[in-house]
């Protein structure tokens, strides 16, 4: 087991490395750059190169890498540019990825929660009505794009209806403690009710616009892995044994069931940060989403080589999990 | 089995529960008492995140915003005019060769932080703009500085500023190197406010430093701005991206109306204009034209400032010959409806520019030669010119827009239809603005663009100076025999001291921009709009966008 898992650390480092060098010449081979976005129609030719200069931009990139590397090592990642000027893009990071997570969470649990025993249900009542509702909505879920869902649920239960709010993370000027910049969670810490509910209000319409893909995944995965189980011998064995259903239904069906939907919600929460950037662009929440589609807006090299990191080893260590609980659960996968 | 799971569960429970008990016994709440004041707080949404807070460092209007309310320069904007008038100056008299301004001060100010205003903080300030070292000498850092003053105390290249000279605690004295009729009114940019310097020597505020693609600031930069305005600095929230201001109870003036003044940050503008519509922001500046009618109707309160800015047709000289012609580029000119461009593709109250600045600027001339929509007209010079088959790239920026400009895609989309109309095979060539437009049309890669300005200030030489001052530039106007003598002429008109012959010579500098060599097409001013809503009172729209926040009031 540790052979293993050490050998997935391994190739997680080496998809970084390679993608650190893939993204650093990407970013630098698109038009534009942070030259353009500071100075916007303000430059001049002489500015223009000046600046150039300043930021190093003018070397080759290989020795501009070099220097990334070797600020990188010192725990140095480069200063924003865009998003939030003369801030460390580490530190950006670090303070929006709490809002991403916080996000990220809710829909997830949401999507989980309704997903899986609305999956069951429904294969447990294969051909009814609840069914076929549930079929056609994990549809929608997933042929809706996120950005549209964002916007219509925005519209209806926050700009016509009032009941929550439009945007951001927290109600501006409601004076809240920060403590792990999870704002709900600080809100409990701190007994600051007030500032928790004000933080759930402000997750609520982006983590159902963000859970609706998962949701309708989660739902189709689950529907078809229990009634790939309910055919199965020895589901017929344990009714023949006299097993109670409850028993049957929690031990052999949910539980053998579940090996896929694991795997399908590891690859959703990755997948959820593609949707997050559109959602929090909505809903202007700070996270890196939003850091992101700023960041690509306004050419911010270090931001983008941050984040873009950053969200990748969370993909490659979220599915990391998931294979080694894999390997908890199934022997063979070690080898 | 399902007891040992139990016992597990409980485990974990209990182990959730002692981590959360210990968390939160060490995250007490830091909230204060709690206001107390009657002004009531203001939230007002802004388009991006300031870059720092220290003005001298900035060029962005989002940082501006902030700090047209903690700071306060020599000379401030008379609300609602882009005249100057008195602010922590009384008075400023030029020396008869316009070099020595001696500026009176305002007595009995202090800074936030508590220390006194007076005429050696004026020096010191001064002093510390003109000694900026290593990255503080970028343009991304002292931009207004090197576009104002020119060159630094190491003399790489000459300034306008030679010295300070504190004659008493309430005399200022300003010594230039030449003269100029853009001064004193830069001096009420924001860029150049007064600090307070014992804060700025306490948090360092002049250590900035290139670090990797952008630069560092100080931490009075980021956590200390500290200046004489009727609002102070408190926390800037980066987490929830809100800037908090309080109001300034030492005030000298009359004391702002709000408690608390809040920016938000909310990039998307379409998330501002619903944020206001739900009523989580009090008002948002540069609401898109499209929502105007709108907004009005759904009872906000929609002012339109004075427009103060330039839409033009820029040609650049440097790769297609054709457009050295000056009957090529008149054609262009009478190519284009422009009365029905400002109508349908810009917003109401636009008007037709007749020359590259608007009315309101010193030297603005009423017989300028104008170029009706005429394509009969354009097709004939265009013959004359050897050109009847003219072709040309024509560059647009998309992910932008400009108070000047709001809808890039349809105002080109109407200008290359007419020039098609005339003959002309258009290139169309789209690029992002960060994204390579303003690098391409800023070294003279873009044969024709559109692009545009907003003035800084009242001054002539800050918009027709700044576009053509350089034959080198972006029209790259070194490539007609006039180039030169047109930056001579521009340069010729900034030094006159005598007031009355410097507005003539730029009256006569826009007909010949006009008749003579016609480097670009000036097209439009655009009225840019500011929303709040009805519940907000005494918000003066500015044509320079330098709102002031202290008059306003908020009801319930």
């Amino acid at each position: 087991m540790l052979r293993y898992t050490v050998r997935r650390f391994g190739q997680l480092l080496l998809v970084v490395a390679a993608l650190s060098v893939l993204l650093f010449v990407w970013l630098r081979s698109l038009p534009g750059g942070p030259v353009s976005a500071l100075l916007g129609e303000r430059g001049t030719p002489d500015s223009r190169a000046q600046l150039t200069e300043a930021l190093g931009l003018d070397e080759p990139i290989y020795v501009q890498y070099v220097r990334f590397l070797g600020r990188a090592l010192s725990g140095q990642f480069g200063t924003s540019t865009g998003v939030q000027p003369g801030d460390d893009a580490l530190a950006i990071f670090v303070q929006r990825f709490p809002a991403t997570i916080e996000l990220a969470s809710l829909a997830i649990v949401l999507a989980v929660a309704a997903g899986i025993p609305l999956g069951y249900l429904a294969a447990r009542r294969r051909g009814t009505w609840l069914d076929n509702t549930g079929v056609v909505t994990s549809l929608v879920g997933v042929a809706v794009p996120v950005f549209f869902l964002a916007f219509l649920l925005k519209f209806v239960f926050a700009v016509k209806l009032g009941w929550l709010p439009t945007s951001g993370r927290q109600t501006a000027g409601i004076d809240a403690t920060r403590v792990t910049g999870f704002f709900v969670l600080d809100g409990l810490l701190t007994r600051e009710w007030d500032a928790a509910w004000d933080s759930l209000e402000h997750l609520i319409l982006p983590a159902l616009a963000l859970a609706s893909i998962p949701f309708a995944v989660v739902f189709r995965i689950t529907r078809g892995a229990v009634l790939d189980v309910l055919d199965e011998d020895y589901v017929r064995t344990a009714y023949a044994k006299g097993l109670t259903d409850r028993v049957i239904r929690g031990r052999h069906v949910l539980r053998n069931a579940m090996l896929p939907v694991v795997t399908t919600i590891g690859l959703q929460t990755g997948a959820l940060l593609s949707g997050a950037v559109l959602t929090e662009r909505v809903f202007a929440y700070q996270g890196v989403g939003q850091a992101l589609a700023i960041g690509f807006e306004r050419r911010d090299y270090a931001v983008l080589q941050v984040v873009i990191i950053a969200a990748a080893m969370v993909y490659v260590v979220v599915n990391l999990i998931v294979d080694l609980s894999y390997a908890v659960i199934d022997p063979r996968v070690r080898t | 089995m399902i007891r040992s799971r139990l016992a597990r569960l409980r485990r974990f429970a209990a182990m959730a529960a002692v981590a959360t008990v210990a968390l939160s016994a060490c995250a007490a709440s830091e909230r204060g008492e709690g206001g107390g004041g009657t002004g009531g707080t203001l939230t007002f949404g802004a388009a991006g995140a300031p870059s720092l807070f220290d003005p001298f460092y900035a060029s962005d209007g989002e940082t501006f915003r902030i700090s047209r309310q903690i700071f306060e320069g020599l000379v401030g904007i008379e609300p609602g005019t882009s005249n100057l008038e008195p602010e922590l100056a009384t008075d400023w008299q030029p020396s008869d060769d316009g070099l020595q301004w001696t500026f009176a001060l305002q007595e009995g100010i202090t800074f936030h932080d508590g220390t006194g205003f007076d005429a050696n903080a004026v020096c010191a300030n001064f002093e510390r703009m003109f000694n900026q070292t290593g990255a503080g000498q970028s343009d991304a850092n002292s931009y207004y500085w090197i576009q104002n003053f020119g060159g630094f105390a190491d003399g790489a290249a000459p300034s306008l500023y030679e010295s300070c000279t504190a004659e008493n605690p309430t005399t200022a004295i300003i010594t230039l190197t030449r003269n100029t009729g853009k001064f004193p009114a830069l001096l009420s940019l924001p860029a150049f406010s007064m600090q307070s310097p014992a804060a700025m020597e306490q948090y360092q505020a002049n250590n900035v430093q290139a670090q990797g693609e952008g630069f560092v600031y100080s931490e009075y930069a980021t956590s200390h701005p500290t200046g004489t305005g009727p609002f102070r600095f408190t926390t800037y929230d980066e987490a929830n991206g809100t800037v908090e201001l309080a109001r300034n109870e030492e005030y000298w003036g009359e004391p702002a109306e709000l408690d608390r003044l809040i920016f938000r940050v909310i990039a998307d503008e379409t998330a501002r204009r619903q944020a206001l519509e739900a009523g989580e922001i009090d008002g948002y500046d540069l609401p898109s034209p499209a929502d105007w009618q709108g907004l009005r109707d759904a009872g906000f309160d929609l002012q339109v400032r004075d427009p103060f800015n330039i839409l033009y047709l820029g040609i650049s000289q440097k790769d297609n010959p054709a457009l050295r012609d000056l009957r090529v580029r008149q054609a262009l000119a009478h190519a284009i409806d422009q009365e029905t461009l400002v109508s349908s593709a810009l917003p109401d109250g636009a008007e037709v520019a007749t020359q590259f600045y608007p009315r309101t600027v010193d030297g603005w001339a009423e017989n300028v030669q104008k170029y009706p929509y005429d394509p009969e007209r354009a097709r004939r010079l265009l013959a004359e010119a050897g050109q009847p088959n003219l072709t040309i790239d024509f560059y647009w920026p998309t992910e932008v827009t400009r108070p000047y400009m709001p809808d890039p895609q349809s105002i080109f989309g109407a200008i290359r239809e007419d020039l098609e109309a005339t003959g002309i095979t258009v290139n169309p060539v789209s690029r992002p603005w960060a994204g390579g437009y303003t690098e391409t049309t800023q070294v003279g890669g873009a044969p024709v663009f559109l692009l545009g300005w907003t003035g800084d200030y009242n001054s002539p030489d800050n918009f027709i100076g700044t576009f053509f001052g350089s034959p080198e530039g972006m029209f790259h106007t070194g490539q007609s025999p006039w180039g030169q003598e047109l930056a001579d002429r521009l340069r010729a008109a900034d030094a006159e001291p005598d007031e009355q012959t410097r507005i003539a010579m730029y009256e006569e500098l826009n007909r010949s921009l006009m008749a003579e060599y016609l480097p670009a097409v000036p097209l439009s001013h655009s009225p840019p709009a500011i929303v709040t809503r009805e519940n907000v009172d005494g918000l003066i729209p500015s044509p320079l966008t330098a709102e002031e926040f202290a008059p306003v009031s908020i009801s319930e």
